[in-house]
């Protein structure tokens, strides 16, 4: 039943850029690209609660990928090269990362994205001599829309299927007790090098699907860290250990930004900073469970009355 | 048989010898008491041999193997399992996930609707039948405990460690955490045990081993240790000697 609701709801999204114009089709884009990177997210950060910030270094990788490679392969190939290019960098930094704990995680994720931007700047302006590169791809508004519902599906599936899986389950418990955890034969780094490498592939392949739209690629353009912490709010609103927290947390806060950035260019971090503490101080656990809780109570209320 | 052997296994942290130069076996189905006073380093060894802490000097060999270099994920899946001196529920699991963490990973593991029946055997057995559904953060500190106990128990351990699983009881509960740790002594599965309840220690183990500031004082059939003098100066102080 659910999942025949669920194939409704992709045939019926599907067919929103035969009459959706451009404008509401690009705000379509938006959502559905921070919906996969939200969910790819809170995938792996979830259960564990390490809150990477690296987020747009694979995105950026993804879309760099496809404006360095466009010109010499055909698409799906390149497509595939980028999701290899995000493994490697993503079992490279979960080997090194994977150990360090709370802050240190944020911090050095959060360093890798400034990182990544730095060699690709560096190898663009002493290798190949050009910062700047133009993606000429035969791809329009729809197309984009398309691989972008593609890639959501996808990724609730896989949501869905590590909700359900050992795999999941070890996740959940190395995120309550990583002690408890070894001592009852989970291998803890292979697992969440596991998790941590398809989030970043999913992540990596959103920025690469997206990278037509901007014709015009630069290391400050994608690898804009901004990316990465409203990744963070929106999954955090959404409730980030819910199969549709993050999507959910995605739609109003993806709109909200875009219509706060038109109207408030120069407020608009500003008003991201307080929004994102306002988030975690008040609604720990996402809206979705907030909600239920008040919910249950207000239930409880009436049952007594 | 020898299912566990520690030879001249010492913890050092910083400065401080927390264990110094333990040495003992333990025979296969052997229930055996391992007492001291605070701080005498019962805990620090019960850590070592699940691989919480790697031991400083000394090695440690479960069923002759050497186990004193390896993880805990691979002496848990050798049939070591244990609970701990302060319970370690996960929290945010219910108290069925709890023990299907164990059943899952454990080296044959069990999953799906197998994994169901046996969590609630397992649940049933220590006396929280019924409960698979309830989130652990619900349970009272003794259930809590018992959850663990259910816990350890599902990874099917040939080495159970109980580090001071019956402090805390009240008298009526004690008397059925000492009948649950006799039935699982009945099954086969050899037991270290920690604890400070005398009467718990008399009434399940044969055999005592003791420690006092890191090493060990005694070792033998409970009654004659619980008599010797040693023993009687560590924890209760010269005047009673
Ligand atoms: N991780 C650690 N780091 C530093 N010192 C430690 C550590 N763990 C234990 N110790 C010290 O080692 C000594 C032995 O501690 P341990 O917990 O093994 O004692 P115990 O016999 O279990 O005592 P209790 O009966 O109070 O549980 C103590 O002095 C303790 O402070
Ligand atoms: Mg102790």
């Amino acid at each position: 039943m659910k999942f025949v609701l669920a194939l409704v709801a992709l045939v019926a999204l599907a067919f929103v850029p035969s009459f959706a114009g451009p404008y509401p089709l690009g705000l379509g884009i938006g959502v559905l690209g921070y919906g996969v990177l939200a969910t790819a997210w809170a995938m792996f950060s979830g259960p564990t609660r390490y809150i990477s910030l690296a987020t747009v270094a694979f995105f950026g990788l993804g879309a760099y990928t496809v404006a360095v490679l466009s010109e010499t392969l055909p698409y799906p190939v390149v497509l595939f090269v980028a999701a290899v290019i995000g493994l490697v960098v993503a079992l490279i930094v979960g080997l090194a990362t994977l150990r360090l704990a709370g802050i240190y995680f944020v911090i050095f994720t959060f360093g890798l994205t400034e990182l990544v931007r730095q060699l690709v700047t560096y190898y663009e302006v002493n290798v190949t001599r050009t910062l700047g590169r133009y993606v000429f791809l035969p791809l329009g508004p729809e197309h984009i829309y398309w691989q972008l519902l593609a890639l959501l599906a996808a990724t609730l599936g896989m949501a869905y299927w590590v909700r359900q899986s050992r795999i999941g389950l070890a996740l959940r418990v190395i995120g309550d007790d990583p002690v408890v955890a070894s001592h009852l034969g989970i291998r803890i780094t292979r697992t969440k090098l596991t998790l941590f490498s398809i989030s970043c592939v999913i992540m990596t392949l959103a920025g690469a699907i997206q990278a037509p739209r901007w014709t015009y690629i630069e290391p400050s353009i994608v690898f804009n860290p901004t990316t990465s912490f409203l990744v963070v709010i929106m999954a955090l609103l959404g409730g980030p250990n819910r199969l549709f927290g993050p999507l959910l947390g995605a739609v109003p806060l993806f709109l909200l930004f875009e219509w706060l950035s038109a109207n408030f260019p120069n407020h608009y971090s500003i008003i991201l900073g307080l929004l994102f503490i306002a988030i975690v101080f008040v609604l720990p656990n996402g809206v979705l469970a907030a909600g239920e809780s008040l919910w249950t109570r207000l239930s409880r209320r009436e049952a007594r009355t | 048989m020898t299912l566990l052997s520690l030879k001249s296994v010492t913890k050092r942290f910083g400065g401080l010898t927390a264990v110094n130069g333990l040495s003992f076996d333990l025979l296969e189905g052997e229930t055996v008491g391992l007492l001291g006073p605070n701080g005498s380093g019962k805990t620090t060894a019960l850590n070592m041999i699940s691989g919480y802490l790697p031991v400083s000097d000394g090695t440690i060999a479960l069923a002759g193997d050497a186990i004193s270099t390896l993880r805990p994920e691979r002496i848990a899946h050798r049939g070591v399992a244990r609970t701990f001196q302060l319970v370690r529920a996960l929290p945010s699991l219910s108290v069925g996930e709890n023990v299907l963490a164990a059943l899952a990973f454990r080296k044959e593991p069990l999953w799906g609707k197998a994994a169901e029946t046996r969590i609630a055997d397992l649940l049933a057995d220590v006396g929280l039948a019924g409960r698979a559904g309830q989130p652990a953060d619900s349970l009272t500190y003794i259930d809590l405990k018992r959850m663990e106990l259910a816990r350890a128990l599902a990874s099917d351990p040939r080495l159970l460690l109980l580090d001071e699983w019956l402090a805390g009881l009240n008298p009526t509960e004690l008397r059925a955490g000492i009948d649950l740790i006799t039935s699982l002594r009945q099954r086969g599965i050899t037991i270290l045990l920690v604890e400070h309840v005398m009467d718990a220690v008399r009434a399940l183990c044969s055999r005592c081993i003791v420690m006092n500031a890191g090493s060990k004082i005694a070792d033998g059939p409970t009654a004659e240790v619980l008599a010797d003098a040693e023993v009687i100066r560590a924890y209760l102080g010269d005047d009673h000697a």
